[in-house]
């Protein structure tokens, strides 16, 4: 390489390195900000490394599994609740609407709302959140898992409720 | 040691060789397409969790996947472009970058319609789709960049730079899905452990990111030969090429 493509090399591998540098401490910096949800764990206990906890009435993401045995639904309308958890800790989350079709017991998901009591959320939305893996009904069945079902509604579910 | 790569730095050589290349890309890009998109939306199994909305995956991912190699390909050519001044490789640059566009825009429109029935919302501002948005915008900022100058070598240095700065964003989409909480799900594929996916659906799935990489190496050398004629316009080959076509 002759000196002046060395020169060029050097000055654009500074610009990317230095705005690498630039953008990968503004991420660090945010990185509380860029996280999509709280966890269970982190509502009760705050962020592992900067101790933020929400407060009441805050909005915020709570995700987590869904609790098996959890799931509460009210006959007359579309009003749910259930538990969410982590490895250390529960929260309850209580809904009106219609659950993704992925929702079930023992499934991840992504709950959006507001903070009522140290335990407990009042969500105005509720996400699905799946993994990564993709199996086959018959393979899935042969290693234990059930084949998923949609939540179904009656009609009288659904002419209960308030919102749609 | 790149002694025999010297001579394709003259436009008329790499022209022949993107015309000696194109029919062999397209053909096999045909071929692996005709054949992942046939298994995997009609024969490959049904996903237990998903059912059949799963199938989207065979467009989604390869589109997703292949937008940020796409990337790294114009990047590529850009960092030679500038350090070394050719021509020619900011012509690839600039004939890279719609394709890459049109893929990021087919991954964000395909993971939305999925994310309907699956997660619940079209869009969600969590970090995997984030980044993906800014990359979209990035592709469009370097094609205006390429076309907003009448003097190529211009051209070619401005978009170079947004082309490597942007080039930060790369990684971060990569990894986005294991540095924060995010609803999109991690990786399948490149997983370090065995993928976890059946090899009846994964199998396609492969075929079809070869199908669609060979299909955007033809689209690239259809778009460099363009670009290539468009900026010799005035060369005595490429008006001999034009004489012996209108013979």
């Amino acid at each position: 390489m002759n000196p002046r493509r060395k020169k060029r090399l050097a000055v654009i591998s500074t610009i990317v390195f230095g705005v690498a540098a630039v953008v990968g401490l503004v991420l660090y910096a945010l990185s509380q900000n860029i996280d999509l949800f709280y966890t269970p764990h982190e509502i009760i206990q705050g962020k592992d490394d900067s101790g933020i906890k929400p407060q009441i009435g805050q909005r915020i993401r709570v995700g987590g599994m869904v609790k098996k045995g959890s799931v509460k639904r009210n006959g007359d309308n579309l009003k749910v609740s259930f538990i969410i958890y982590d490895n250390h800790d529960e929260i309850t989350v209580e809904y009106e609407g219609l659950l993704p079709d992925l929702f079930r017991e023992g499934q991840g998901i992504v709950a959006n709302g507001a903070l009522i009591s140290p335990r407990r959320v009042k969500a105005s939305e509720v996400l699905a959140k799946h993994d990564e893996n993709y199996t086959s009904p018959e393979i899935a069945e042969a290693m234990g898992k059930q084949r998923h079902k949609k939540p179904e509604y009656s009609q009288q579910q659904l002419d209960g409720s308030t919102e749609k | 040691m790149w002694k025999w790569l010297h001579p394709y730095a003259k436009p008329e050589r790499s022209y022949q060789l993107a015309t000696t290349l194109l029919p062999w890309f397209a053909i096999s890009s045909i071929f692996c397409l005709s054949i992942g998109v046939v298994w995997g939306l009609a024969f490959a199994p049904v996903d237990y969790q998903q059912g059949e909305s799963y199938r989207i995956i065979f467009i989604h991912v390869p589109a997703a996947t292949l937008s940020l190699s796409t990337y790294m390909a114009m990047a590529t050519a850009a960092l030679v472009g500038m350090v070394w001044q050719l021509k020619l490789a900011d012509a690839a640059a600039a004939a890279i970058a719609p394709i890459g566009a049109v893929l990021t825009a087919v991954a964000l429109v395909t993971g939305a319609a999925w994310g309907k029935p699956m997660w619940g919302t079209w869009w969600i501002w969590d970090a995997r789709l984030t980044t993906q948005l800014i990359l979209l915008f990035i592709y469009l900022g370097i094609i205006a960049l390429h076309s907003s100058f009448e003097d190529k070598v211009l051209a070619g240095r401005a978009a170079g730079i947004l082309t490597l700065v942007g080039v930060i964003n790369i990684p971060i989409i990569k990894y986005s899905v294991e540095w924060w909480n995010t609803l999109h799900q991690g990786a399948t594929i490149s997983k370090l452990d065995k993928p976890s996916m059946d090899s009846a659906m994964l199998i396609p799935l492969l075929i079809n990111i070869l199908g669609f990489a060979l299909m955007i190496g033809a689209l690239t050398l259809i778009r460099f030969r363009n670009e290539v004629i468009a900026r010799n316009a005035m060369r005595p080959w490429v008006k001999e090429l034009v004489a012996l076509e209108n013979k």
